[in-house]
């Protein structure tokens, strides 16, 4: 169990070295360079070379890239330029907004998907299977923010139960923060429990079909019985796998959401930032967002172990 | 996955009565036709001009002149979503088609091969995968500047990795087979193999991770035009049109919904085309079903 920890960390710990020297190639090789943007147009040339001194653009490559790894390591990702202040701070500031978001939506999307893709595998083949994976058919055509264009006529011009969008900010009441959070999350949450739901079904009604299963039943086990303490647990790698792929895909639709909700989030703070060329920003979120996939993906390993004991004695 | 092996592909006829059959499939095909041909028929004739302003007949609710419209140019709503399909349509297509021509080629050389070349392929295939590919695409756009061809690029690259993976679970389950053996002892070497055993029993596998791919592609092409970052003005774009409406929707709710029911139809379509596809294909699965 040891090892296969271990393995799977050192892995993750590889791909995120690697990630990061992609993400600092890229940012180098972009044209422009960041002390004339800092400055506009309207520098001298002294300025410009005294500024590019400051930001350390004269030392050699590999040096800056270190100094860039070790400030990520020790918490300080920089200083934006078109925010004048440090880069950790505007990430803490936007995390309280997209991380309840992230979780918001993650939870409704899996409270929704698991009992929808049960409750098919269970009638298959009947009118609840049909109409269950037909909504959810359509849920996966869906895009997010087209849904999200349609809550918003829906539940905020129509009924005027809730904000269009913007954030009041955590200190104007938690539930004035929720209630704006609200329909961004269903947003996020229902195209990706439409495709949950899909993958819960199909990886239930394959170990429905195993022969344990059929020997359960044949023992006189009630049906309710052997779906939970026999079929669901086997059915959970798949969906697991899942759920931590969706964990990416929530990151990613934020940047979309969140400017469809005028929300003051990381996915904002990102394309703002990509945008106006705030590279040091961008490397930072960036960087940021790879890591916590990476860690998912190692807690969704983990979990397979939890799930699945066999994998532990394999590993 | 598993593939079909060679000897038991059924005959055309076999499978077209297959196809027919599969309610899925058909619903798919025949919403899938109906798009494309929407998009051909756009070059030759629309309604209305897609891109000519009208100011007289500005943000006009469905009518028996407009269908489903106009928006606040007074451009004929149908005209610009029959356009605009053109748009997701190639956008899509040809980020497909770089996901295959790269992907492809690369998962078979890593099944052929195996070893530490597999190895890496396999861990730059988990590399990309770590990146959220919407944010990347993005990036891509953002950086290289918005537009059509960047928005292409940007969402292939993120099909190669799909492809490459695809295609080597579908090889390495056709290379311990027995004709493959007996390829090898008749001395053909792995290249002339892959081309001459291995694709022809992963084509359908390819095929239908295609349509997947494909009916991703048209949602991220509307989610970068969204942002503005895909198909520029005055080319009309789905996701465009959505943008356009999110801010005079209280007026005219329709600018929001026929754009964005185009999409939902189109992505459905090619959803059920997959989907029927992949029962068809692999019997293994229909007998889930």
């Amino acid at each position: 169990m040891t090892a296969y920890i271990l393995n799977r960390v050192l892995i993750g710990l590889a791909t995120l070295l690697l990630a990061s020297i992609v993400v600092f190639g890229v940012m180098e090789v972009l044209p422009g360079d960041p002390a004339q943007l800092m400055l506009g147009m309207s520098g001298s040339p002294e300025a410009l070379a005294n500024l590019r001194a400051q930001m350390g653009l004269d030392e050699p490559i590999v040096w800056r890239y270190l100094h860039w790894i070790g400030g990520l390591l020790t918490g300080d990702f920089g200083r934006s330029y078109t925010y004048s202040s440090p880069v950790a701070d505007l990430i803490r500031e936007r995390l309280a907004v997209s991380l309840p978001l992230a979780l918001m939506s993650l939870l409704l999307s899996t409270f929704i998907a698991l009992p929808v893709g049960i409750f098919a595998a269970a009638r298959r083949g009947r009118l609840p299977d049909t109409l269950s994976m037909g909504t959810a058919q359509l849920g996966v055509a869906v895009p997010n923010f087209w849904f999200a264009l349609l809550l918003i006529y829906a539940f905020a011009v129509w009924l005027k139960w809730l904000p269009a969008g913007g954030f009041p900010g955590w200190n104007g009441g938690i539930w004035n923060g929720i209630k704006s959070l609200i329909l961004p999350s269903i947003a996020l949450a229902l195209p990706q429990a439409a495709i949950l739901a899909r993958v819960t079904r199909s990886a239930l009604l394959d170990v429905l079909g195993e022969d344990y299963i059929r020997t359960a039943r044949a023992k006189g086990l009630p049906r309710g019985r052997v779906l939970r303490r026999h079929a669901l647990r086997n059915a959970m790698i798949p969906v697991l796998t899942i759920l931590g792929l969706q964990f990416a895909f929530l990151l990613a639709g934020t940047i979309i959401i969140e400017n469809v909700f005028y929300l003051p989030g990381l996915g904002r703070l990102i394309f703002q930032a990509i945008t106006q060329r705030d590279l040091i920003v961008v490397e930072g979120v960036v960087m940021l967002l790879v890591a916590s996939v990476i860690v998912v993906n190692i807690m969704v390993d983990l979990a397979y172990a939890v799930v699945d004991p066999r994998l532990r004695e394999a590993a | 996955m598993s593939a079909l092996p060679a000897e038991t592909v059924p005959p055309s006829q076999s499978f077209l009565r297959l196809a027919l059959g599969n309610r899925s499939f058909v619903i798919g095909a025949v919403i899938t036709l109906i798009i494309a041909g929407m998009a051909l028929l756009s070059y030759v004739w629309t309604p209305y001009s897609a891109t000519e302003l009208s100011v007289l007949n500005k943000m006009k609710g469905v009518s028996a002149e407009h269908w489903f419209g106009t928006d606040h140019f007074g451009r004929d709503i149908l005209s610009m979503i029959m356009v605009g399909a053109r748009a997701s349509i190639a956008v899509a297509i040809l980020a497909v088609g770089i996901g295959i021509v790269i992907g492809v080629p690369l998962g078979c050389y890593a099944a052929a091969t195996g070893g530490w070349v597999d190895e890496v392929l396999m861990r730059v295939n988990d590399l990309v995968f770590a990146f959220p590919a919407l944010l990347s695409a993005i990036m891509i756009t953002a950086i290289f500047g918005p537009g059509a061809t960047n928005a292409i690029i940007a969402i292939g690259i993120f099909n190669i990795p799909v492809f490459a993976r695809v295609a080597r679970a579908g090889a390495l389950s056709i290379w311990p087979r027995e004709f493959i053996l007996a390829a090898r002892a008749s001395g053909k070497g792995k290249v002339l193999i892959t081309i001459e055993h291995i694709l022809p029993n992963i084509v359908s596998l390819l095929l239908v991770q295609g349509t997947i791919q494909f009916a991703l592609g048209i949602l991220a092409e509307a989610g970068l035009s969204y942002l503005g970052l895909g198909t520029q003005p005055p080319m009309p774009s789905w996701g465009r049109m959505l943008f356009d409406a999110q801010t005079r929707m209280m007026a005219a709710p329709h600018l929001a919904i026929f754009p964005g029911l185009a999409i939902v139809v189109t992505v459905l379509g090619l959803n059920l085309l997959g989907d029927g596809a992949r029962d068809i294909l692999d019997p293994r699965l229909r007998r889930v079903r």
